[in-house]
């Protein structure tokens, strides 16, 4: 079995990739709530089921802004290097830099998607992405973000947010998480088509998808569980580093996955080609 | 060679031919001319047959698999195969309106199969590639496609959504029909190929190949001059040092050549970093502040340093061995004769280390232009080169399709390349240490 | 290369000044290597010297990254040291599983390389050889398509055969990127070996597998034996066909450096590298003791 991306677990099923899952095998919640509605929105999907919510957030390093001084708090901050003069690590992928860019530009988060669909909307969302280029370095792999951040290679990072949590707790770093303006996202389990251990791999899916399983992940990592049911089991320590803790979801953005499909392609060449100027 | 050891065998039959006497004929009394031709058919064989088994090797494991990748550059099934009825009224359409009845007939037929065989994700990322954000479109409309029950199909499709009455989306799958296509080739040159056969260039904002290619060629190009301006002093005090002194220094050069790559990329990471050792030494000789330490890495800089420290010995192995052969004693006739130093180097030796020059510089070139790992490393942005993106469309977009169409132009560009060192400096004369 | 007697004072000063130049040339190629030896002993999880080091404190230096390389993986590296310890390093220590299965691919792929390679040189090297330049480019171009390519091409080809993420699949890689290596080395060595020596054994009424064995082999053992140097190093370097054919049970060292310079920079990568380094050092001075017996026993030494 893979854990994949909400937007590569669509893709997948499309193209027959991976086995369906029947969702009548999931348990219901412990007050009875069949999983239907226990589970979030795009959480159960024919051929995939969500363990965790997860959310790209930007982080930025106390050492560079103390908490005497100004420090950033908004989306926009990310994109003023005036006011937060220093190197800015990014994630060298479209998405979500771009939905940040147009909400640092001022679109609030139910209509990014509609005007990104444009191509005036695309380049104003370059036109915000110029502003820093000459300050970005580009990361690729999920550890690169906290390491940059630690290593002082930039003051602040497009990240993970568990990525970030981790190097918070276990590492003790001075690394202060903007949720303002981040993205949500699924990871869901699938199962390659025609795996050879199908049945066993749905029974573990069973078993690691109900609510107490769910609600135990997030003793190690700060992401939030699939299932409604699960939020009130998470630990009380946890719940301010949930990226869907009601304080961190005022200015939130759900990544739209059928948008994705549609302009990942498009976006990565006009992308690229803008990183090539 | 061959053919210097085939001419006796030749002449022998040409003087046969010409009558000149009574053949000779050999001890058995065969004649001369045909036992010859025996033994050298039978030598040739078997010197044939020594190579065969790594010929083979080499076809199945290496020749065969990059002979796949050219062809997949212009292969592209997947339509076709999925979307049969379709396809076969595209080619037949003319491309000036949108179709009429018989083509949104076969559409829904197909489009209702595609979803049954679960293929409809396949095509949909097919026509997408011509047409940005169909994707959707395509398996939404196949969902709702099984509710239409007969036609006609023309209304219910654009009742689905009125897109499907763009003329745009049928050229788009047009293009897409083609099992056989340009399609790939044409975008790795920043061109499209529309549904009439016309060739046009991207719009500016996608245009990104083809200066890929160039920042490939001259980041190659000065990575090679560096390489040749480092190299040439020290494979000239190499090949005129006395043995003794050269063997102990040559091993400077080979330890780094048999050093692994990983190695020295990690080693220039460690070394250029912003907090890595060279900035620490120039902020505590004060040639830069602390906050601002200079950016060495993840850059073209960083691409073109640590490149050239790699391709360095391959520059300086070719020009030592031809300097070696160079006696020093021209220089000194040329000096005794009255040139002065510059003049005795640049008249006399200079020309003589030519062959060394073009065979280090080809090499290194040929190697650069499809260098990897190192730009991954530490290019950071500016110091990818085109073998990168390869990757990114192998790895991360899945457009195997046009990493394929890109590695086919890389290749004809390396083989021309390889063909000039073949006819200029000859493939024996390929050292190694 | 000595300064002549009648040299100016430009003169000299440039002849200094070219020593100086090639100085700094060979100092830009051994630095690198020479650097992360010290720092790979840093007792701190940081690239460059701390203060500690410069000062020659001696708990400023450990040596934890290279017990990292043995324990990063292991399931219980905190267990008294014994056989427990050690079998669990054995199959659990990422490092040493990547060692393992570099090893295992590149002992695989050297035979290959070496036994198919040797015996075209050997048919290369005969005057009557056919189309031999031909031929000859065609064995060598592994060495010189660009690697992302023949990787690409590999991942298609070999996907299709299921032989991708297998450990057959990454030794025909490597041994198709070794060959060249192995042709060149042998060829060379065949160039100055003197054909006469088979005839006067064959005419003393040596059968010729006698001649091959007693005569030919060991005279071009040397390039024989470099020649697989060379196809094992390729093999223990090689990343890109290993990024696009292995999978997590083919992991070698290069890709499990691959993998740590990308995303968790830390000085085991240095420790790693600085033990690497002590390897190259190896297989250069068994090249070199090659090279020197092979020019002895040709009499071209000079």
């Amino acid at each position: 079995m893979v854990d994949v991306e909400l937007s590569d677990a669509i893709r997948l099923c499309d193209e027959g990739l991976i086995e369906d899952i029947d969702h009548a095998m999931l348990p219901p919640a412990p007050d009875g709530t069949p999983p239907e509605e226990d589970f979030i929105e795009g959480a159960l999907q024919p051929c995939a089921v969500a363990t965790i919510t997860w959310s790209t957030i930007y982080a930025f390093n106390e050492e560079a802004f103390p908490e005497d001084g100004a420090q950033p708090a908004t989306i926009a901050d990310f994109f003023d290097t005036e006011a937060f003069p220093g190197k800015r690590g990014v994630r060298k992928w479209p998405k979500a830099i771009m939905e940040m860019a147009l909400m640092a530009d001022g679109v609030p988060p139910e209509e990014v998607y509609d005007v990104l669909a444009t191509d005036e909307g695309v380049d104003r969302a370059f036109a915000q992405l110029d502003r820093i280029k000459d300050d970005i370095v580009w990361w690729e792999a999920g550890a690169q973000a906290p390491q940059l951040l630690a290593d002082g290679e930039v003051v602040m990072t497009t990240a993970y947010n568990g990525r970030i949590y981790g190097a918070q707790v276990e590492e003790d770093q001075p690394f202060e998480i903007v949720w303002d303006g981040q993205n949500l996202d699924l990871d869901l389990w699938v199962v390659p088509a025609g795996a050879p251990n199908r049945d066993a791999a749905m029974e573990f899916i069973t078993f690691s998808t109900d609510t107490q399983r769910l609600a135990d992940q997030a003793k190690y990592i700060s992401y939030g569980p699939a299932r409604r049911s699960s939020f009130p089991l998470v630990e009380a320590d946890m719940q301010p580093h949930m990226p869907t803790n009601p304080e961190n979801m005022e200015k939130a953005l759900i990544s739209d996955p059928l948008f994705w499909a549609d302009y990942q392609e498009e976006l990565n060449q006009r992308f690229n080609t803008w990183l090539l100027q | 060679m061959a053919t210097t050891t085939l001419a006796p065998a030749t002449a022998a039959a040409s003087d046969a031919r010409d009558g000149r006497g009574e053949a000779l004929r050999a001890a058995d009394g065969t004649p001369l001319k045909r036992k010859l031709e025996r033994t050298t058919r039978l030598s040739r064989l078997r010197a044939f047959l020594l190579v065969v088994p790594l010929l083979a090797f080499v076809v199945v494991s290496f020749l065969v698999p990059v002979g796949t990748l050219l062809w997949r550059g212009v292969s592209s099934p997947t339509f076709a195969t999925h979307m049969p009825r379709t396809t076969a009224v595209l080619a037949e359409w003319d491309g000036r309106a949108v179709p009429g009845e018989a083509a949104f007939a076969a559409l829904a037929a197909d489009l209702v199969d595609a979803r049954e065989s679960r293929d409809i994700g396949k095509v949909a990322t097919r026509v997408n590639r011509e047409l940005s954000g169909t994707r959707s479109l395509f398996t939404r409309s196949a969902r709702r496609a099984e509710r239409i029950d007969e036609g006609p199909f023309r209304a219910a499709i654009i009742d689905i959504d009125e897109d499907w009455g763009e003329l745009e989306l049928w050229r788009a799958m047009k293009v897409a029909s083609w099992s056989v296509t340009p399609a790939f080739y044409l975008q790795a040159l920043d061109l499209q190929v529309e549904a009439d056969g016309a060739i046009a260039r991207l719009p500016e904002e996608r245009q990104l190949h083809v200066s890929l290619f160039w920042r490939t060629l001259w980041m190659s190009g000065l990575i090679t001059f560096l390489c040749l301006l480092l190299g040439f002093p020290v494979a000239y005090l190499l090949a005129n040092l006395p043995l003794k002194y050269s063997n102990l220094l040559m091993i400077f050069v080979l330890l780094p050549f048999w050093t692994s790559l990983l190695v020295r990329t990690t080693s220039w990471i460690a070394l250029l970093q912003s907090q890595g050792v060279l900035n620490d030494v120039f902020v505590a000789l004060g040639l830069a502040a602390d906050d601002r330490r200079l950016q060495l890495i993840y850059n073209q800089a960083g691409t073109i340093i640590a490149m050239t420290h790699i391709l360095l010995p391959f520059m300086i192995l070719p020009l030592y061995s031809v300097m070696k052969t160079i006696p020093p004693s021209y220089l000194r006739a040329a000096r005794s004769l009255g040139a002065d130093q510059v003049t005795a180097f640049r008249r006399v030796y200079l020309p003589q280390t030519v062959p060394g020059i073009g065979a280090g510089s080809l090499l290194v070139f040929i190697l650069a232009v499809g260098y990897y790992i190192t730009p991954a490393l530490v290019g950071g942005q500016s110091g990818q080169l085109i073998s990168n993106i390869i990757a990114f469309h192998m790895e991360s977009t899945l457009n195997w399709n046009l990493a394929a169409a890109l590695g086919g132009i890389l290749l004809v560009g390396v083989v021309l390349l390889y063909w000039t060192y073949n006819r200029l400096i000859g493939i024996d004369n390929i050292k190694l240490g | 290369m000595a300064l002549p007697s009648y040299a100016g004072p430009l003169e000299r000063a440039w002849y200094y000044a070219f020593r100086v130049i090639c100085g700094l040339v060979f100092f830009f190629l051994m630095m690198p290597i020479l650097i992360i030896i010290p720092l790979s002993f840093n007792a701190e999880p940081y690239f460059s010297f701390t203060s500690g080091m410069l000062a020659f404190e001696a708990e400023a230096y450990s040596l934890r990254w290279y017990l990292d390389i043995l324990t990063n993986g292991m399931v219980a590296p905190d267990e008294p040291f014994g056989r427990a310890w050690l079998a669990d390093m054995w199959t659990n220590s990422q490092w040493v599983r990547a060692l393992r299965n570099s090893f295992f691919i590149g002992i695989c792929a050297t035979a290959l390389a070496t036994g198919l390679g040797t015996l075209a040189a050997l048919g290369l090297a005969r005057a009557e050889m056919p189309y031999r330049t031909a031929v000859m480019s065609l064995l060598i171009s592994p060495m010189i398509v660009p690697l992302v390519i023949t990787a690409a091409g590999m991942f298609f080809f070999y996907s299709a055969i299921d032989l991708a993420q297998t450990h057959l699949g990454v030794i025909l890689a490597h041994a198709a990127l070794g060959t060249p290596f192995v042709i060149i080395t042998v060829t060379a060595t065949l160039v100055g070996f003197d054909k006469t020596l088979m005839r006067a054994g064959a005419s003393l009424g040596a059968p010729p597998r006698t001649v091959f064995f007693k005569i030919v082999l060991p005279l071009i053992l040397p390039g024989v034996i470099s020649g697989a140097l060379f196809a094992f190093i390729t093999s223990f370097d090689e990343v890109v066909a290993v990024l696009f054919l292995a999978g997590p049970e083919q992991r070698t060292i290069p890709r499990q450096m691959w993998s740590g310079i990308r995303e968790q920079i830390s000085p085991t990568i240095l420790a790693v590298a600085t033990l690497l380094v002590f390897v190259s050092i190896a297989l250069l001075t068994t090249i070199e003791l090659l090279r020197r017996r092979s020019e002895r026993l040709r009499g071209t030494a000079g």
